[in-house]
């Protein structure tokens, strides 16, 4: 298996075509998540008061773990694409077994939190709690920010544990291509994202 | 049937392998296929049927508006007809239509390439393509949507008992197939280029792709976004836009007009690429500034982002942004008009022939020029301001969109179809179609301008009686237009059938993708081709006419006796 594909005649030419598109790809994201930021920052800007109210009503315990849990687990994705680079497969291995078990711990916390908001009454719409104005436009933004941030966790926990999967099968090039440094760039994007997002959702209103 | 039997095969003096065409016929060998051409023809054929659809509704409108009363549907009919048309003609059509089709086909062999960097995300594409315009069929057949293509909070948010979520939904995964084709573009540019294809040696048509894609890639982004706004707002009650629990409606419109403005871009600049192709090799010409062009091109590309606060002049955004919105907007049209005037530059002095793919290019000149003037009517607050809303507007875009992006895609359909399928189509014939359209396209929406100036609101199905005349004109336009649609689909037909055959180089023009068979190889080319001089090596500007490289041989080619029929 000499990982060439149609139309490519070089690896490294393949290579870094395969880098330019995963480049293009996260520079598509941010304009995407850029909707939701510039967004937020309107609201945050109308409504500083609700926000501040909101923003302490997030549970910073589990966001502060989550934010950890993301960090290691862009530690262990780059030990994996480092070590594919230095063609040593165990490593690769137990780096994407690891990542892929991180970014699960931090579905499972992230459910938990979803439903002790649930319980607190914190979804918009009627009977949501808090009566402060702009408070339901912040968890609007807490509500389609992480979730779709959860959506592409989902996406990367599966790409990775596939591609665990098809490596430890032997199914995969990933010698000299770049498929671990794709899987990797995607993933740092995913960690990339939260960085934003748990200032924006779970330090707010705590400097009382 | 085979080649041998025609007259005009050419010769290469080598084997050739066989043409894209033979390399499988089963169903499965072009649903499953990686060639980028057989994916050229997959999009042809969907936006073809999304075109149909998309002028289906547009023609009962029109046939509604033939009178002053609403007699033929109902408002709320209506609402939701023109709401399919824009749904449709705008994503499904106009988006995709030159780059997917024309683009694909063309974009990689006129580099040099075997195929885009990423075959399989090119097929992934056309189905993301598929799968968004039937979830918005489904939406539509289900009873439609009426919020109009602009899917305008808080009415399609609180108020709209339609089925935008499904519509948006359709909208949303569409995206993702512009995104995957936008990317395919760039990453195909930067490295499949063969040896010798430097950056300033690109075809426009390739630097229009290559701006194209990157306005694909970073606005669609913008309107996924609020469109997932919209579905979480409608699924999930969230207040976003809800001006009862603090949200704002017309962030809405900043997100939206952030992305459909350049959106306009994605939808012309392909058509200025293909113009260019067409408007040098019927001339003769070396293109005029050809640097010109490429720093246009990408002029427009990137000030495109920066003026979407045009289409909110009356949204009660501050005047100051008013203001400055409304400067951006006339900057940009300075990269257009040096286009526009490169074109003519290169048409002064050139041999011209009028065939067929040239009419539709020089109408695509005229109405792009038309469309872009009354676009400075609008820039301008003032203007705009008393013409919100009204007939103007949609006159405007349709000379934009209509009379300039779809010229453009028949200009480069017939310019590229011998190469396509390997068959002349019958030039008669479709020049009759060239001019028809032009005619038509002018009665059906010059008509409106005047409308709208004289006060005349779209997107109602009734109208104060002394509007009828205009109207009137204006539905009669639209079945000359619709004749003019027609018939390519019959001499296309025809040509398909018992067209002549090509040859190589029927145009004699001087692109790469002339330089292979027609209908080309799998592989494109049976050796990469070397490139060692710039683009449309035609004649040089300040040639006399007894320099200029055999007129006479052009005229042997017109006298050539019509295809038998
Ligand atoms: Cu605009």
């Amino acid at each position: 298996m000499s990982g060439l594909n149609e139309p490519f005649q070089t690896l490294a030419r393949q290579r870094g075509a395969a880098e330019l598109g995963i480049w293009i790809f996260l520079a598509s994201e941010l304009v995407f998540f850029g909707g939701l930021f510039t967004g937020y920052s309107v609201y945050r800007f109308l409504y500083p008061d609700g926000f501040l109210a909101a923003g302490a009503e997030t549970n910073l315990i589990i966001g502060t773990a989550n934010t950890a849990i993301l960090l290691t687990s862009s530690a262990t994705m780059a030990v994996a694409v480092w070590a594919g680079r230095e063609g040593l497969r165990r490593h690769v291995l137990w780096g994407l077994c690891l990542t892929s078990l991180l970014g699960a711990g931090f579905m499972v916390l992230k459910a938990v939190e979803y439903a002790e908001d649930i319980r607190k009454s914190l979804v918009p719409g009627a009977g949501f709690a808090l009566p402060e104005r702009g408070a339901e436009i912040f968890f609007s933004f807490y509500w389609i920010m992480t979730a779709i941030h959860a959506v592409h966790l989902t996406i990367g926990v599966a790409a990775v544990s596939l591609a665990a999967w098809r490596l430890w099968r032997g199914r995969v090039d990933w010698r000299g291509t770049a498929f671990l440094h794709v899987l990797g760039l995607y993933w740092h994007l995913i960690d990339l994202i939260w960085i934003f997002l748990f200032p924006l959702l779970y330090l707010l209103g705590r400097g009382g | 049937m085979t080649d041998a039997a025609h007259p005009g095969t050419p010769d290469h003096g080598y084997s050739l392998p066989p043409s894209y065409l033979g390399a499988g016929t089963t169903l499965r060998s072009w649903l499953l296929t990686t060639d980028h051409k057989r994916i050229g023809l997959l999009y042809l054929a969907s936006i073809t049927v999304f075109f149909l659809i998309g002028g289906i509704a547009a023609a009962v409108m029109r046939t509604e508006l033939m009178t002053p009363t609403g007699d033929l549907v109902s408002a709320d009919t209506y609402n939701r007809l023109f709401t399919l048309h824009g749904v449709i003609m705008v994503w499904f059509f106009l988006i995709p239509a030159v780059p997917t089709t024309l683009g694909n086909f063309i974009l990689p062999m006129a580099i040099g390439a075997r195929d885009v960097a990423f075959p399989r995300l090119n097929l992934l594409s056309w189905y993301l393509n598929i799968a968004g315009g039937t979830l918005a069929l489904v939406a539509l057949l289900l009873g439609g949507v009426d919020t109009g293509w602009t899917f305008y909070t808080p009415y399609s948010t609180l108020y709209s008992n339609s089925y935008v979520t499904l519509a948006a939904a359709g909208v949303f995964v569409a995206g993702f197939s512009s995104i995957a084709t936008g990317l395919n573009f760039i990453v195909t540019v930067h490295t499949q280029r063969t040896k010798g294809m430097t950056w300033m040696r690109l075809p426009l048509f390739v630097w229009s792709i290559y701006a194209t894609s990157i306005i694909l890639v970073l606005a669609t982004p913008a309107l996924a976004i609020v469109l997932a706004m919209i579905v979480g707002e409608r699924v999930f009650d969230l207040g976003l836009f809800d001006p009862t629990r603090g949200g704002d409606p017309i962030l809405f419109q900043h997100i939206f007009w952030f992305y459909s403005h350049p959106a306009v871009y994605i939808m012309i600049l392909p058509g200025m690429g293909v113009v260019t192709e067409v408007l040098t090799c019927f001339s003769r010409r070396k293109v005029f500034g050809y640097e010109a062009m490429v720093f246009a091109i990408l002029g427009i590309a990137i000030f495109g982002f920066f003026v979407w606060g045009h289409h909110m002049f009356v949204s009660g955004q501050s005047t100051f942004a008013s203001l400055i919105f409304s400067l951006l907007s006339f900057v940009i049209a300075v990269p257009s008009a040096i286009k526009v005037f490169n074109w003519s530059a290169t048409l002064y002095g050139g041999h011209i022939t009028f065939e067929a793919s040239m009419l539709y290019a020089l109408g695509f000149v005229g109405l792009f020029t038309m469309g872009g003037l009354t676009g400075l009517f609008l820039a301008s607050v003032p203007v705009d301001v008393h013409v919100t809303d009204t007939y103007f507007i949609v006159a405007h875009f349709h000379y934009i969109m209509v009379g300039g992006m779809v010229s453009a895609f028949f200009a480069g359909l017939h310019f590229w179809w011998p190469k396509i399928t390997g068959r002349m189509y019958s030039e008669g014939f479709a020049r009759a179609a060239a001019l028809l359209m032009f005619v038509g396209f002018n009665v059906t929406f010059f008509p409106q301008f005047i409308l709208g100036f004289m006060g005349m609101p779209r997107r109602y199905w009734s109208y104060p009686p002394e509007f009828q005349i205009l109207n009137l004109m204006s539905s009669f336009g639209a079945m000359i237009l619709a004749l003019a649609y027609a018939l390519p689909f019959v001499y296309f037909a025809l040509s398909l059938w018992r067209g002549r055959m090509a040859g190589d180089n029927p145009w004699r023009a001087t692109g790469l993708e002339w330089a292979t068979a027609s209908p080309p190889p799998r592989e494109n080319f049976a050796e990469p081709p070397v490139v060692d001089s710039a683009p449309y090596d035609y004649h040089p500007a300040h040639a006399e006419p007894t320099e200029r490289e055999d007129a006479r041989d052009r005229e042997d080619q017109d006298d050539r006796p019509e295809d038998p029929r």
